[in-house]
């Protein structure tokens, strides 16, 4: 039934799609369910925030969609990405080191990852480095790339760019090298950016000089952007529409506006109250989440959050919830808001 | 650069100066002196020797004098003019027995130890790339045999085969003809003909280790999150495993080689013994057995020195390949 012409229809503007994508892990422990059904859509040159707690499975989602993931995955669904000549090309058809994810990976999709001081090579020098796929995918002269590689490190914020891009990675800052590893992604001229929490390992003061980076370049080269994140303060200004993913599924989902006004599910509430705020009343206690993340081992029969749901009640353990349409673009997945007559939304979504 | 090679030179001088005096010392730890083992030689065949004649010998060979004044007479010896003493048991200076036997030694070891890497190094990466795999398993198992097989068995067993099966004595470096003859490229071209009996004996020995190394140390750098970022720019696998954890996981080897020339000079000895090689480990172990003392000193302080240098030269190496390591 499922025709594949057919089945690889995206919106004309979308630039990403993911359709219900599950990534299992085949350990000797056990099989991991990483990430269950998630999907959500990325449209041309807005960003999109994905938040969640560590382990939720957002960084496996993210590198699902460069094929990163170790041989051990074991993925389904669809991840549609629309080519320069609005052609569709569903990436898990791919081989994951073959030629034509290559392509996608060295000129499409570009990504920045969370640990600056270990995604450099530490024996090659930053020219090295960031020349690699411009030598091998815009055909250039090993002078045009050294060139191009100074103008970029000049673009990112790096003084001394010429004398910088013949030294190695150690020399340079965490937050340095942050900046190449996003300049190394722009080498590529990508369409689409996924920084998988590019600040998490940076010091406060350099959060925002990064996360501000990002944004310009966003805007400078046009950038669809997806930005991981366990930090709904980053979410919040940076990003045109989140998705709240718990164990493996994406909670709610909706413009950043909304959910922040107006959280529906448990979770994101959880999450809102559990961030200190700076005005809030004296002897205001942030309130955590209470319990913690259930093994990833188990195979859910109920709603995943329901264990530490402060608004749980029977059906909750009965049946996983279905995404729920509560607004233009606002979805959540919990019982509290299920009934007949959204099935009809959930197949259209 | 210069200047960290000057420094390093500097610093080599009082090493060499200490382990002079320890080679010194340490030959002249066992009670007795070599005329002990000539005296008891002397009576177990049944001759008479009388005080005079010991001390006329223990005055011919500078015995009388203290330990200090040997030492210094024989430091002085070396740094002035190439004289490593007198060898008691070959009756010649110790300069013209070990010059050849260590020049032979060297060509032995660096042979065998090239031949263990370059067997080595490919299966340690594809073991490492098919991790887990029965071919895996497999280039495991035969370098597990390979270093559990005892050196000396696997020479009996190649000496038996070649002269059995193949008809040509692989005793020894050369062909009894070239045995006194000078160099000449025929007397080379027979020593390489020689040569690969050693070469496999000794470099099997070390292969499995090497093996398991370099395997070991490639699986590290393989999950290092650099490799996923390299293939995020969409650099093909094979390319980017040569460039990146491959070159990064051979850096602790060129570290090695400092101390793998030495030890495989004296780890040699059992081999050399069985294929009768004419190297410096029977002759330093001849010379320690007969209390030949200048002989054991001036081998014991040529290896050390060996060692010394290997390790400068693994030292340069590592900052050419390491920038790490230049800028600390």
């Amino acid at each position: 039934m499922k025709v594949g012409v057919l089945m690889d229809k995206m919106d004309q503007d979308h630039i990403l799609e993911v359709q219900d994508l599950t990534v299992k892990f085949l350990m000797d422990e056990g099989t991991v369910h990483a990430v269950n059904g998630v999907s959500f859509v990325v449209p041309a040159g807005k960003s999109v925030g994905i938040v969640g707690e560590s382990g939720c499975g957002k960084t496996v989602s993210s590198y699902s969609i460069t094929q990163l993931l170790p041989k051990s995955a074991r993925l389904t669904g669809r991840i549609l990405f629309r080519e320069r000549d609005g052609q569709v090309t569903n990436i898990t058809n791919l081989t994951p080191d073959g030629k034509e994810m290559r392509r996608i990976r060295g000129k499409e999709i570009a990504m920045i990852f969370q640990e600056p001081m270990s995604s450099l090579s530490p024996v090659h020098t930053i020219c090295n480095q960031l020349s690699e796929a411009m030598l091998q995918f815009q055909g250039m002269t090993k002078r045009q790339a050294r060139t191009r590689a100074v103008e970029l490190l000049q673009l990112v914020g790096i003084p001394y760019a010429e004398r910088r891009v013949d030294e190695y990675p150690f020399q340079l800052s965490g937050g340095m090298r942050q900046r190449v590893m996003i300049a190394m992604a722009l080498s590529r001229n990508p369409r689409v950016l996924i920084a998988d929490e590019p600040t998490t390992a940076l010091d406060v003061t350099l959060q925002a000089q990064v996360l501000r980076l990002i944004q310009d370049m966003q805007n400078e080269f046009n950038l669809s952007l997806v930005l991981i994140t366990h930090d709904l303060g980053v979410v919040a200004h940076m990003v045109d529409h989140v998705c709240i993913m718990y164990m493996g599924q994406i909670v709610e989902s909706g413009p950043v506006k909304e959910i922040y006004d107006d959280p529906k599910h448990p979770y994101t509430k959880g999450l809102m109250n559990s961030i200190p705020k700076l005005r809030g009343r004296r002897g205001e206690r942030v309130v955590p989440i209470s319990g913690s993340v259930p093994s990833a081992y188990a195979v859910q029969t109920g709603c995943p959050f329901c264990e530490r749901c402060p608004e749980r009640s029977k059906r909750c353990t009965q049946g996983i919830p279905q995404r729920v349409k509560i607004g233009s673009e606002h979805y959540v997945c919990c019982h509290l808001y299920q009934s007949g007559k959204e099935e009809q939304d959930v197949i259209n979504a | 650069m210069l200047r960290y090679i000057a420094k390093r030179l500097l610093h080599m001088i009082p090493m060499l100066i200490l382990i002079s005096i320890v080679s010194f010392a340490i030959i002249q730890l066992p009670p007795g002196s070599y005329l002990h083992t000539k005296m008891a030689e002397l009576r177990a065949s049944g001759d008479q020797i009388s005080m005079d004649q010991i001390e006329a010998l223990r005055i011919h060979y500078s015995l009388d004098q203290p330990a200090h004044i040997q030492y210094i007479n024989w430091i002085k010896g070396i740094i002035t003019e190439g004289n490593f003493g007198f060898s008691f048991e070959w009756n010649r200076p110790v300069k013209h027995l070990i010059w050849e036997r260590l020049a032979l030694s060297l060509v032995v070891s660096v042979s065998s130890l090239l031949l263990s890497w370059v067997v080595a190094f490919p299966i340690a990466i594809y073991s490492a790339l098919k991790k887990h795999t029965f071919a895996d398993y497999f280039l495991t198992f035969v370098g597990f045999l390979g270093l559990s097989t005892p050196n000396f068995m696997l020479a009996l067993i190649l000496m038996y085969v070649s002269s059995v099966y193949f008809g040509f004595s692989v005793g020894g470096l050369f062909s009894p003809a070239y045995l006194m003859a000078p160099w000449s490229l025929a007397k080379v071209i027979d020593l390489l003909k020689h040569l690969w009996v050693p070469m496999v004996v000794i470099g099997t020995s070390g292969t499995a280790g090497l093996i398991r190394v370099l395997r070991n140390n490639l699986l590290d750098e393989l999950g290092k999150p650099y490799v996923v970022a390299a293939r995020s720019k969409g650099i093909g696998i094979a390319r980017l495993t040569f460039k990146y954890p491959v070159r990064i996981a051979l850096i602790p080897f060129i570290s090695t080689v400092g101390w793998q020339l030495p030890q495989m000079i004296s780890g040699e000895a059992v081999t050399a013994t069985v294929l009768s090689l004419p190297t410096a480990a029977p002759l330093l172990l001849g010379a320690l057995r007969s209390q030949d003392m200048y002989l054991a000193g001036s081998f014991l302080l040529l290896l050390s020195s060996l060692t010394m240098i290997g390790t400068l030269i693994s030292d340069i190496l590592l900052v050419l390949v390491d920038p790490r390591i230049r800028y600390e």
